[in-house]
């Protein structure tokens, strides 16, 4: 790990396009006294972020157009939201004040970025911004939807010998982001700590499932069958916890939240091509009654058999609760003693 | 005559830019043109319409329960379904949570930096100024991002996360809240009431939410004997004269806001020539003729179409321009404070039209305003009794989803047909407040609010007058253009 005191502050871009700000917004959330100070403290210098720094119009333009020119080093590109190529793949749904297209904007930025990040589901893979008829023909950096190439193509490396880093998530989850830039900052992010969508291991190694509040119906296959029941989301409401790559509920949202928490489905946005599930969100496809997208890892005669016996031993209260929006049957408390 | 081109207009949610025509140092005439177009209409064609839930949110990172709670609303229209007491509370918790953190974020993090410009640097109060809201550095924001993050815990309980729920159903919440979490609840809005009271306000919420006049206001400001944020702004305010600048067209809309038994918290309607009308929505019609979009006639979003056109000749924007009646109307937290009646809002419009500073004051005193209501609406919940009623039942029917988010109206109309989205229209905030000319020639409200503006030669191309004036109506452009 470097000393970040020794070293030149890190230059930071932070760009937005096709996309809905709320990873910027979500980044707010971050568990820091002052997240710029936290950037700071790992040497980071955002240079200029379109919702929090000072300069506007043609200073803004001119601090973008240095890291163009190569006046001003940039180290760290930021990229939140999808690249718009419409209409005919002239970039024009989005365009810059400056005159070009975002989308020729951001080419130039990547080749001379030291690193490029995709914030974001949308500058990962294409995201929300691509689902339906995809009418801005969005993609991401480097992916569209679970396809290499997007804008920069797959053989896209930085100036490090990284590939786009895919911070991916809808929105991310604040401390991605910033684990990710302090990882970057300290050297200690390689080839190797993505994953095959080119995620941050650091939190693409777990499973949503990993933590889930409703695990014992989970276990029993006790199973909710509309919003605000307490049972497992997975068997009928949609839930893709078992599958989806993130630990939301290992290090939950906003204090002690998360999806599957706050009553829904885990809908798998940290997954390329998550917007298009090809089923009603919050509907589990089945097949012969068994659901299509089985846990991760498991084969499905081992499902099928596990899910019937546990269903056989499911307790009475574990049953009840799971069609209920509150306790209706609470766990045994041992009889007190008597002297 | 000078043209000026002022973009990226940063410290607003999404992308914009502003062309000014400049005569005699004035702006002549302003064109407001929103550069970004993603189309979310026509993603939502041909879905399961209960998947509008997952899409609308993520229309907006910044309105996002909003979007959320209109698409809900559009849809329990659709199926004639209702919701339970607990599942109104949770609804209007959580939209009431953005709001005030919007508003909160709007203040210090949108706003306020424009007076710690060095352009300021021989006023009086400017070093107090940069040294409080100077973006990134100024020390404001070592006390309001943490105390902001830790407000939008409320979220983790109600809605599981934000931005982009799921929480928020068509018959209510799917999230069901217990006694410890409802205590969490309170504790997290005391806390947040205290951190108001001390840094932002330094007085009661309800000592400023009961000031009725300009009078009153300044002899409050003229009483203060420690800092804190608003009275600063206040200073700066009067000092710089910002209730002279950025006037409309004084026709304020709000759709109401809060549910409250039989009635709104914040009530609907038209604010127009000094007095309150009723608001007919079947009066509103979006007008395209300056839009990149497809179409002649201006369509109620009942009928919407929302088809790109680029290159459309005559066209600037990929904003359409709604209008009521015809006119071009204000919406936001003024709007919504005017309508409902508060009078120190009426006075400060009822003595300058629609301005900078009272665009500020009616934010903040939603603050002071809605915290108290968000105690008492925690009190209410009854754990044990129902969240969320249910119903599949979808197959033909339109509705429509009229929600106040923290920078306006915000519209949603539903079309089902065979179980599948056949149209989906939004008309967000500032799609009124940002919409370009229309047939008539008449230009949207930010457009009207910039001539006139004073544009100074010293500051690069982004006057910061200009800057006040657009910053002050707390613009969503990712909203705008969907």
């Amino acid at each position: 790990m470097k000393d970040n005191l020794q070293i030149e502050p890190l230059n930071l871009l932070w760009l937005q396009s096709g996309g809905c700000g709320g990873c910027t917004l979500s980044l707010l959330n971050a568990d820091c006294s002052n997240l710029f100070d936290t950037l700071s403290g790992f040497g980071i210098r955002l240079l200029w972020h379109p919702s929090l720094s000072e300069e506007s119009a043609q200073e803004a333009r001119r601090i973008i157009n240095d890291c163009v020119t190569g006046i001003t080093r940039l180290d760290i590109l930021c990229l939140e939201g999808a690249i718009l190529r419409g209409p005919y793949g002239s970039g024009g749904f989005h365009q810059t004040s400056g005159g070009d297209s975002m989308m020729a904007l951001i080419e130039k930025l990547a080749v001379v970025a030291r690193h490029t990040v995709a914030v974001g589901s949308c500058a990962a893979f294409g995201g929300v911004t691509s689902a339906g008829c995809n009418p801005a023909d969005a993609c991401g950096l480097q992916f569209e939807g679970d396809v290499q190439g997007g804008l920069l193509g797959s053989d896209y490396r930085d100036s490090s010998g990284l590939p786009v880093i895919n911070i991916a998530g809808c929105p991310t989850h604040p401390n991605w982001v910033i684990e990710t830039l302090a990882a970057l900052a300290t050297d200690l992010l390689n080839p190797q700590s993505l994953d095959s969508f080119q995620r941050p291991r650091l939190y693409s190694d777990h499973l949503v499932h990993h933590g889930c509040t409703r695990n014992e119906f989970y276990e029993f296959k006790a199973s909710a069958h509309k919003p605000s029941d307490l049972g497992c989301l997975m068997e009928n409401m949609g839930c893709k916890g078992t599958q989806a790559h993130a630990d939301c509920n290992i290090r939950p949202w906003n204090g002690e939240g998360s999806c599957v928490r706050g009553g829904y489905a885990c809908i798998a946005c940290t997954e390329p091509g998550f917007e298009e599930p090809g089923h009603p969100f919050s509907e589990t496809p089945k097949l012969g009654g068994i659901p299509i997208g089985l846990p991760i890892d498991m084969p499905k005669a081992w499902f099928v058999v596990l899910a019937s016996l546990s269903k056989s031993a499911t307790p009475k209260r574990v049953k009840e609760n799971a069609v209920a929006d509150h306790q209706v049957v609470t766990p045994a408390a041992k009889r007190s003693r008597k002297i | 005559m000078k043209r000026l081109v002022v973009g990226p207009f940063n410290r607003v949610e999404g992308d914009l830019e502003v062309t000014l025509d400049v005569v005699n140092g004035n702006v002549h005439a302003a064109y407001v043109n929103s550069p970004m177009y993603r189309g979310f209409e026509q993603i939502l064609k041909d879905k399961h319409p209960l998947d509008a839930l997952v899409y609308v949110p993520r229309i907006c990172g910044i309105c996002s329960v909003a979007q959320s709670a209109a698409s809900a609303q559009a849809l329990a229209h659709a199926m004639g379904l209702q919701s339970p007491e607990n599942g109104h509370l949770s609804a209007n918790l959580t939209l009431a949570a953005e709001n005030i953190a919007d508003h909160l974020s709007h203040f210090y993090l949108f706003f306020m930096p424009d007076f710690a410009r060095d352009f300021y640097k021989a006023r009086p109060w400017f070093p107090d100024a940069q040294a409080r809201f100077k973006s990134v550095s100024g020390s404001a924001n070592s006390d309001v991002l943490p105390a902001r993050a830790k407000f939008m815990n409320l979220m983790g309980y109600l809605a599981g996360k934000w931005p982009h729920t799921l929480s928020l159903q068509p018959g209510g919440s799917a999230r069901s809240i217990e006694l410890a979490e409802q205590m969490r609840l309170s504790i997290l809005v005391t806390e947040f009431r205290s951190f108001v009271e001390r840094i932002l306000f330094g007085d009661k919420l309800e000592t400023f939410a009961s000031l009725d006049s300009e009078s009153a206001l300044l002899a409050w400001l003229e009483s203060r004997k420690t800092p804190a944020d608003l009275p600063r702004f206040l200073t700066i305010a009067y000092d710089l004269e910002l209730h002279k600048l950025g006037r409309a067209t004084d026709r304020f809309v709000s759709y109401g806001a809060y549910h409250n038994g039989e009635d709104n918290l914040f009530s609907a309607g038209l604010w127009e020539n000094n007095s309150l009308q009723s608001l007919d929505i079947v009066e509103i019609r979006e007008d395209v003729s300056h839009s990149w979009m497809e179409g002649d006639i201006a369509l109620s979003p009942t009928a919407g179409l929302t088809l790109p056109q680029p290159g459309k000749v005559g066209a600037y924007s990929w904003c359409k321009s709604p209008r009521l009646n015809g006119r071009v109307v204000e919406t936001g937290a003024l709007a919504r404070q005017v309508v409902a009646g508060h009078p120190l809002v009426r006075d400060l419009v009822a003595r300058h039209g629609g301005n900078v500073t009272a665009r500020v004051v009616a934010r903040l005193l939603e603050i002071a305003r809605v915290l108290p209501e968000m105690e008492k609406w925690i009190r209410r919940i009854r754990p044990g009794e129902p969240f969320c009623f249910n119903s599949t039942n979808l197959e033909d029917a339109s509705g429509v989803g009229l929600i106040e988010a923290a920078r306006g109206s915000l519209g949603h109309w539903l079309e089902v047909r065979q179980g599948k989205i056949h149209n989906y229209q939004i008309i967000a905030p500032t799609t009124w407040n940002f919409s370009p000319r229309d047939t008539l020639g008449e230009p949207g409200a930010l457009e009207q609010a910039l001539v006139g503006v004073k544009i100074e030669d010293n500051n690069e191309g982004a006057p910061v007058a200009v800057q006040h004036v657009v910053r002050s109506f707390d613009p969503c452009m990712v909203c705008t253009v969907h």
